[in-house]
């Protein structure tokens, strides 16, 4: 009972890291119509910035309740990479989306060694750094705090994008231009400017995934190419640009790799693509997805 | 290109490629074997991609049938003739691609690539997980066979990759290539284009649209089989990595930067993905950055690939003589 719980809190936190990333990947998705493959890489940016933070937060006797917040900012900072590779990304707009497919993977390739100059080819880790803030403790059941402000982190994230999307103007212009860019563009809005922002804030929800993790795993070269999958699986099972779709995916994700860790092994990776190959073929538009033309 | 333009080219290439071995050393040689590998499997691949218009980002799942194919018959089952292992892998390759390609072939753009890719991971993970059956990470022998029944028990491995293997490969190369022409060339090939110029006006001619999606992506993964089986025996050893989705999406650098749309266009990219590989590798550690700049460079600059250069730079020459 108590370890079905451990698995479980497990599993959200891995859901909670899931769902950011992948919610970057749907904003890009839903209204540049671009599978970002390089939102992996921004996580895993996110992650190596984070070490860096941390050891030299550390080094200044940093207090440790500034260490969460300091690596939201930093997160957030490092999403302003995101204009410059938009720039770059405009180049093939007009294209097939095979060629959008492809210049992110280029943006992979070429991440992985910034990775490697940088921060060198080893896999860097703090050593628990998620237990600064302590460890609840009710039976058998622990869940490091650390993990339960990174899942209500996740859960303010996905709550603000619903409002932002839903309620403010700028959310409705957003949504104008998923739907419709050619009527937007002739209702006056500034597409250009839309995407900047949007690819924008789709680097920045994988660059403070990556930081929010980074105290709880070791950040390694592979972990960009290992994650993008991962989220690959998030949005088709929930629904390629759709926000709910991103949620209940990466639950469903991070909830089966946990489970199946502990009682199927082999079947860990697996049993997600067997997921994601069952919604394709029985629901292509994914369980909150809507049908496109 | 004009045909006979094309044939002389043909011509050019292959005795290029049969003098190799007199004129440069036995490393670069081998460094060719890949080349054959890859370059078979990127004719079958863009018979899919660059011919039928459809993009698969998990094409390297056969090239690990044809590698792990090689490796269980050769190593499990003692089979010693390398034709019969190519034979074997392509119609394995061709059954699993069957129910694969129908559920797959159901869509089209960035839909059918994340289908082929859930399935390219499915294997991948089934090949890592599951030790007992496949070796997981450390992978599985591919021991050394005949060709043509011949042993070549004289030559050691090296001597013999870069001797008679060398031609094998160059004749199975020429053999794909011939056979590819001639499925482009046909009515057949005519389909494809037109399924993936207009899918609805192909269909309202009498074109069974997923059918020859469907054909496409099963010749193509034979191909991609006997690709991989030449990989495996190269280096030995079928491994995982060689399924995982990076390959699939080298193989697809491979085709963009050859150009796709070019019969020739997968042959140079092969080649000169594996001449720039081996030459940045030996020059930085950092060489998936110049990798990933160059990709960056064809696909925003030179959507056309080398070829489309080569095929600009004719017309150019022809206007300035005319």
């Amino acid at each position: 009972m108590w370890a079905l719980a451990n698995i479980v809190a497990g599993g959200v936190f891995h859901a909670a890291v899931l769902f950011l990333v992948a919610a970057g990947l749907q904003l890009v998705f839903g209204v540049q119509k671009i599978v970002n493959l390089a939102c992996g890489s921004f996580y895993a940016l996110g992650a190596y910035f984070g070490i860096t933070f941390i050891t030299y937060a550390h080094q200044l006797g940093v207090s440790d309740w500034l260490i969460l917040p300091g690596l939201i900012i930093s997160g957030v900072l490092l999403g302003f990479i995101g204009p410059p590779i938009e720039r770059m990304l405009r180049a093939v707009y007009g294209r097939d989306e095979s060629f959008q497919l492809l210049l992110t993977f280029a943006l992979v390739l070429m991440f992985q060694d910034v990775f490697k100059f940088v921060w060198g080819a080893n896999p860097r880790s703090l050593n628990s750094a998620y237990l600064i803030y302590g460890t609840i403790t009710a039976g058998d059941f622990s869940i490091p705090v650390y993990n339960l402000l990174v899942i209500a982190a996740a859960i303010a994230v996905a709550a603000g994008f619903g409002a932002f999307l839903q309620r403010t103007n700028y959310g409705r212009i957003l949504r104008a231009t998923a739907e419709n860019r050619v009527m937007a563009e002739a209702l006056g809005v500034d597409v250009r400017r839309v995407y900047a922002v949007v690819f924008t804030l789709g680097a920045v929800l994988g660059t403070t995934a990556g930081a929010l993790v980074v105290p709880t795993a070791a950040a390694s070269l592979d972990m960009a190419i290992e994650f993008v999958v991962e989220a690959f699986a998030v949005v088709v099972i929930g629904g390629l640009g759709s926000m709910r779709g991103a949620l209940a995916g990466a639950l469903i994700v991070g909830l089966i790799r946990a489970l199946s860790i502990v009682y199927f092994p082999e079947f860990e990776v697996l049993a997600i693509y067997v997921i994601v190959i069952a919604v394709l073929i029985f629901r292509p538009v994914g369980l909150f997805g809507r049908a496109v033309a | 290109m004009r045909p006979h333009l094309a044939a002389v080219a043909v011509v050019c290439g292959a005795v290029a490629l049969a003098l190799l071995p007199q004129v440069v050393p036995p490393y670069y040689v081998g460094l060719m074997i890949p080349f054959y590998g890859y370059a078979i499997a990127l004719l079958g691949f863009n018979l899919l991609f660059g011919y039928t218009g459809l993009l698969s980002f998990g094409h390297a799942m056969f090239l690990g049938i044809g590698a792990y194919g090689a490796a269980v018959m050769s190593s499990v089952f003692g089979v010693t003739s390398f034709e019969l292992v190519l034979v074997v892998v392509m119609l394995a390759a061709a059954l699993i691609a069957l129910p694969i390609g129908l559920l797959c072939v159901r869509y089209v753009g960035i839909f059918f690539g994340m289908l082929t890719l859930a399935f390219g991971m499915l294997f991948h993970s089934f090949l890592f997980k599951f030790y007992y059956v496949t070796g997981g990470d450390s992978g599985m022998r591919v021991a050394r066979m005949n060709i043509l029944g011949l042993p070549f028990n004289s030559y050691n491995k090296i001597e013999f990759l870069a001797g008679p293997f060398y031609y094998y490969c160059l004749a199975l190369l020429l053999i794909a290539g011939f056979v590819m022409w001639r499925l482009v060339h046909s009515p057949f090939g005519l389909h494809l284009k037109a399924v993936r110029d207009n899918a609805r006006k192909a269909e309202y001619l009498g074109v069974h649209v997923r059918r020859f999606r469907l054909a496409a992506f099963v010749i193509s993964a034979a191909f991609g089989a006997a690709g991989g089986a030449i990989l495996g025996f190269r280096v030995g050893l079928a491994d995982p990595e060689l399924v995982y989705w990076t390959q699939s999406g080298q193989l697809v650098f491979m085709a963009v930067l050859g150009g796709f749309t070019n019969f020739f266009g997968p042959i140079i990219g092969a080649l000169s993905y594996i001449l720039l590989q081996d030459q940045l590798q030996s020059l930085t550690e950092y060489w998936r950055f110049v990798l990933g700049a160059v990709l960056a460079l064809i696909v925003i600059g030179l959507p056309e690939g080398l070829s489309g250069l080569v095929v600009d730079l004719r017309r150019r020459l022809a206007e300035r003589a005319a």
